[in-house]
């Protein structure tokens, strides 16, 4: 289903089921009523416009944003009132904000104190993102793509089943990235679930096996990336969704203007 | 939550905050020690400063801690950890670090001066507690008034209203319902009123241990001739003890409906 590879080894359970989801922030409808479920392990890319509910989503999984209504089930378990179920999940919020007076070095080990986690996962991580250099500055003077590098260390270093990446190669430099998108696809191979948000498609292209587009609080696609393009009669993924967002989607005409047209405008004067 | 109280404590008592606090204390008693050779007229000097001062630093601490670490909390909120566990591990990891900047600023004076050995050693005691439970109640308000409050500007104000109103306007508007209303019996009234504001129910309970019926004023007379010395200090004890624990429940309430 969904053109997921039959070499994965599957996580014992890693079963995600949203039924009817709803939620609003005074009048704001953010989601309104989002039915998934995501029984196969592998990378989902959410999609959609900005403010169309992609982190409240999230957010809604991971607990921190309660829905007026709706259930949310890990592996048979309602999430509501739970909060057991989040020690088999990882999380890389969108905009990386930390607590500005710890170094890099203090953060990961705050934080794997916090969970109670003793491994030193985060070593591979430091060395793949070259964070070694920075390990003693603080969180607050690090520039912004090495704060996402640290947000992802932070995120990856638990081997969780599930990984929820909120924007997660914002900032980051070709070599970072590189090393991104393999991480993931090694995560992947593990038979985690990961569900990431994005606005770069390429990174789509790449590492989606699945496709969500959300659209005014609702899915409005779901299926592979060769479904979406199929289906909008498109060649690349910007432009079906270009096409999605807007139906009469037409190229801007970008053909030189003849010399006169241009002189013939409307003088600007002081 | 152990956990969640160490990384705050230390946290805030590594802020300079906690450290002008701690050092004003330490200067202040120094000072009033080294002039007074009465230790109950400086109990009393204390006092004062306790009652206004203590709530005041700690509802800008208390909202200036909730508004500072709202990434550390959005961090710890995706963590496997209790909601509650989150936000009262908060609290008192804050009303431990004022805690500290009062025990040891009050105290180090104190101590070197030789109150161990002296018969005001109670009175010192009741004074320190106050501070501590003055500090917690208006850390809890100021810490809940900044939940629900989302933009800062506005949380500060109203958490500092509302000292100003305990502090000050709450006795002004006591003492002109006593004097429209003298002509009714008022005992019980007055009763209930200093019990709905902890900083009058401090100032009741030290002045009924340090027994100075001279500046007891009204409510505190009332509270003695009504309870008498032991069991007025007891009641008021115990309901300073509730307004720690009623915010603090509203802060668990408040907590788990609250978007992050």
């Amino acid at each position: 289903m969904f053109g997921r590879t039959s070499l994965i080894i599957h996580h014992p359970s890693t079963m995600i089921t949203i039924h009817n989801l709803i939620k609003s922030y005074g009048k704001l409808e953010v989601l309104r009523g989002i039915h998934l479920e995501l029984k196969e392990p592998g990378v989902t890319a959410i999609l959609g416009p900005n403010g169309s509910g992609k982190t409240t989503l999230l957010k809604c999984l991971l607990g921190m944003v309660i829905p007026q209504h709706g259930q949310i089930i890990f592996d048979g378990r309602d999430i509501r009132n739970d909060w057991q179920y989040r020690r088999y999940l990882s999380y890389a919020p969108q905009i990386a904000k930390f607590p500005n007076n710890l170094t890099i070095l203090e953060f990961l080990e705050m934080i794997k104190d916090i969970r109670g986690v003793s491994s030193t996962a985060e070593q591979r991580y430091i060395h793949l993102f070259d964070l070694a250099s920075h390990l003693k500055m603080r969180l607050g003077t690090l520039s912004g793509g090495t704060k996402q590098k640290v947000n992802l260390t932070a995120a990856l270093m638990f081997d969780a089943p599930y990984l929820f990446l909120d924007e997660p190669i914002a900032g980051l430099d070709p070599v970072a990235l590189i090393r991104f998108k393999d991480l993931l696809k090694e995560e992947k191979a593990k038979g985690k679930q990961i569900i990431l948000t994005t606005h770069i498609m390429s990174i789509v292209e790449d590492l989606a096996d699945e496709i969500l587009f959300i659209l005014d609080g609702k899915i409005y696609f779901r299926g592979t990336l060769s479904e979406l393009l199929e289906r909008y009669q498109e060649p690349t993924i910007e432009r079906a969704i270009a096409r999605i967002l807007n139906p009469g989607f037409q190229d801007i005409d970008i053909t030189p203007q003849p010399r006169e047209n241009l002189t013939s405008q409307p003088e600007m004067s002081n | 939550m152990q956990k969640i109280i160490k990384y705050s404590f230390f946290d805030l008592i590594r802020s300079r905050w906690a450290l002008f606090y701690g050092i004003f204390f330490l200067l202040f008693t120094g000072v009033l020690l080294a002039f007074s050779t009465d230790l109950s007229k400086v109990i009393i000097s204390l006092m004062n400063v306790v009652l206004v001062l203590c709530p005041l630093i700690a509802t800008m601490f208390g909202a200036m801690y909730y508004y500072n670490t709202s990434e550390f909390r959005e961090l710890l909120l995706a963590q496997p950890i209790r909601r509650r566990s989150i936000f009262w591990g908060q609290f008192i990891g804050l009303s431990l670090s004022l805690t500290l900047s009062l025990l040891v600023g009050m105290g180090i004076p104190f101590v070197v001066y030789g109150i161990f050995a002296s018969a005001q050693i109670w009175n010192f005691i009741i004074l320190i507690g106050i501070g501590i439970a003055l500090s917690m109640i208006f850390a809890a308000l100021a810490y809940l008034i900044a939940m629900v409050n989302t933009n800062q500007i506005r949380g500060f104000g109203i958490a500092i209203l509302v000292w100003l109103f305990f502090a000050l306007i709450y006795d002004g508007i006591f003492l002109i319902l006593l004097s429209v209303f003298s002509a009714y019996p008022l005992d019980s009234a007055s009763l209930a009123g200093s019990l709905l504001n902890p900083i009058d129910l401090a100032r009741i309970l030290i002045l009924l241990k340090l027994d100075i019926s001279a500046l007891m004023g009204y409510t505190s007379a009332v509270f003695n001739k009504f309870f008498g010395t032991v069991s007025g200090m007891l009641i008021s004890a115990i309901v300073l003890g509730l307004w720690i624990v009623i915010p603090g429940i509203l802060i668990q309430r408040v907590s788990a409906r609250r978007d992050f």
